[in-house]
């Protein structure tokens, strides 16, 4: 980059290089002296202490804290872009039909889950249940109720006692990360399907397929290539989210790694924070690397006729016509 | 269970909820745009350590869960290395989420900006060149306007994920409509009318989000540079 013209400037010449290096001693000077003040604030607050720092070294607190809260991360994650997948698939395709009465009731359920906060969704699956299920017990809903809750919803360990519905955290999570990311995925996939172009649906009418037939072996097939950038950068936002969990105290990473650490260890919270944040950092930026991978390939890709929806963010807001470059996950 | 009646007895503490997002989001927004514009110009910038601090920037900020930037500044920064804006611990609290929010979303502004100087083609600013344009002339005449344009429909995109990251700021001390809600539904005394709170409160940021959706697809359609 630094030897080629771009938009921005040219190649530097001479003079341009030499203020180049001054502008660069500049910089670093500045960027240095922000860093030693936050050292020197550190010093001061007693934050360079070798206690603060060890627990991190020490293998019981990474068995007993740090990797179970990551596992509960991983569940959670891992549970919802299933369902978030096939969520996301249902309404994107519902999104896409003939039918008005099928359209627009998804489009509905996709915009609302969409326009609201994915704290907001959290908040409501682990706190209404809680309250509206005893007088849905006595109502002629009751039995309904206690049948789903014993015969699908015990898998996510919602339980039922006299009538009262307790939802766990890990299931309020989930919920939220389902019905938030799930909404964006059908997005994806209506984006994804849209970018076939129009001949192949027409090509694969004129053979004598039916719609089933048309969107089955034809439109998904490149459309599943060309949005897999996408998906996986959703994957990547929905992984970052489950650190809402935090809030409803949910184990997840960050409730082990900056709560149960510091609250154990000498309140050691910007330590634990920089610990788990390189973590985050980590997981999140092998994934974001699979998915520009993913999407060079799908580009180079000639299984696809489809143009590739990039994997820098999801599709646009509602009334956007244009590709989004990135939209901030939640949390 | 459809009775409103809890709800508009509450509906004061949550219209002072929705008030305390809005002034988080307006100051993060105008924050955020200014940590945004920052950010690119390093990134993009012909000095290398600036465009190395850049990308560290915003590789760092983005990957990091918003739960946990805004927990490090309200937990981190003010509690522990005693870094207050004032003494009040609301305000201090309501600047700490203000800048946590901010330098967050500042990350996407930035990925966006940068997105949106590279739909220019080569060719424009070769031309601009060509016809003796200096460069802060054609940065003025010819990039950055393009640049515009073609970033507002993104940008309206970060602008709404950022009025509904506004609730994470409840992990923050930050009393804003999410924490006025756990509140709300916290209290013993209130047991009916659950599902009208939450209605409202969706219904709430419904009106917030759309609209800015709606104005910002046709702004970014009136203003589209045709190519």
């Amino acid at each position: 980059m630094s030897r080629e013209a771009n938009v921005l400037f040219d190649i530097p010449g001479p003079r341009a290089r030499k203020r180049n290096r001054l502008l660069s001693v500049l910089v670093s000077v500045v960027l240095l002296a922000i860093l030693a003040a936050l050292c020197w604030r550190l010093q001061a607050k007693g934050q360079f202490e070798k206690q603060l720092w060890t627990p991190f070294t020490e293998w019981t607190v990474w068995r007993h804290l740090l990797l179970p809260g990551l596992l509960n991360t991983l569940k959670a994650a891992a549970v919802a872009t299933v369902l978030a997948l096939i969520f996301g698939a249902v309404f994107g395709l519902a999104r896409l039909s003939d039918h008005w009465w099928i359209r627009l009731p998804a489009g509905a359920v996709v915009e609302f889950f969409r326009g609201i906060p994915l704290l907001i969704l959290i908040f409501l699956a682990f706190f209404v249940p809680n309250k509206i299920s005893p007088a849905i017990a006595e109502s002629p809903f009751g039995q309904l109720q206690r049948m789903s809750v014993d015969y699908f919803f015990f898998i996510f360990g919602v339980e039922s006692n006299a009538g009262v519905v307790t939802v766990p955290a890990f299931a309020a999570v989930v919920f939220g990360l389902v019905m938030y990311n799930g909404a964006v995925l059908a997005e994806i996939v209506r984006a994804g399907v849209l970018a076939v172009p129009k001949g192949q649906s027409e090509a694969a009418y004129s053979v004598g397929l039916r719609k089933n037939g048309v969107m089955r072996l034809v439109l998904l097939p490149q459309a599943v290539t060309a949005m897999m950038p996408a998906i996986v950068s959703q994957i990547v936002v929905l992984l970052k989210d489950t650190a809402l969990g935090f809030i409803i105290a949910y184990g997840e990473f960050l409730q082990a790694g900056f709560k149960q650490v510091p609250a154990n260890y000498h309140n050691n919270v910007l330590q634990a924070g920089i610990v788990v944040a390189i973590i985050y950092i980590a997981m999140n930026m092998s994934l974001s690397r699979l998915a520009t991978w993913l999407e060079g390939r799908s580009r180079r890709s000639r299984r696809t006729s489809a143009k590739t929806l990039g994997s820098s963010g999801p599709p646009p807001a509602p009334g956007m016509t244009r590709q989004a470059t990135g939209e901030p996950g939640a949390a | 269970m459809f009775d409103f009646t809890p709800f508009f007895e509450n509906s004061g503490e949550i219209l002072r909820g929705f008030w305390a997002t809005l002034r988080l989001a307006g100051a993060a927004a105008v924050l955020s745009l200014i940590i945004g514009t920052v950010m690119v110009s390093f990134r993009v910038a012909p000095v290398p350590v600036m465009r190395k601090f850049g990308t560290g920037y915003v590789n760092i900020v983005r990957n990091t869960p918003l739960t946990l930037v805004l927990l490090m500044c309200s937990l981190g920064l003010n509690d522990i290395l005693a870094l207050k804006f004032s003494s009040v611990s609301s305000t201090t609290y309501y600047w700490w989420a203000v800048v946590g929010l901010s330098a967050y979303t500042g990350a996407f502004v930035c990925e966006t900006l940068r997105s949106g100087i590279n739909t220019i083609p080569l060719g424009q600013a070769e031309a601009a060149r060509s016809i003796g344009l200096t460069f802060t002339q054609s940065l003025r005449m010819i990039i950055l306007p393009q640049a515009f344009r073609s970033i507002i429909a993104p940008m309206g995109s970060v602008l709404i994920a950022m009025i509904k990251n506004t609730t994470v700021a409840a992990a923050a001390s930050y009393g804003e409509v999410a924490l006025v809600t756990k509140t709300i539904v916290d209290k013993p005394t209130f047991s009916d009318g659950v599902i009208p709170l939450f209605l409202g409160v969706a219904i709430g940021f419904l009106i917030l989000t759309l609209p800015t959706g709606y104005f910002f697809g046709w702004l970014a359609k009136r203003m589209a540079v045709a190519r």
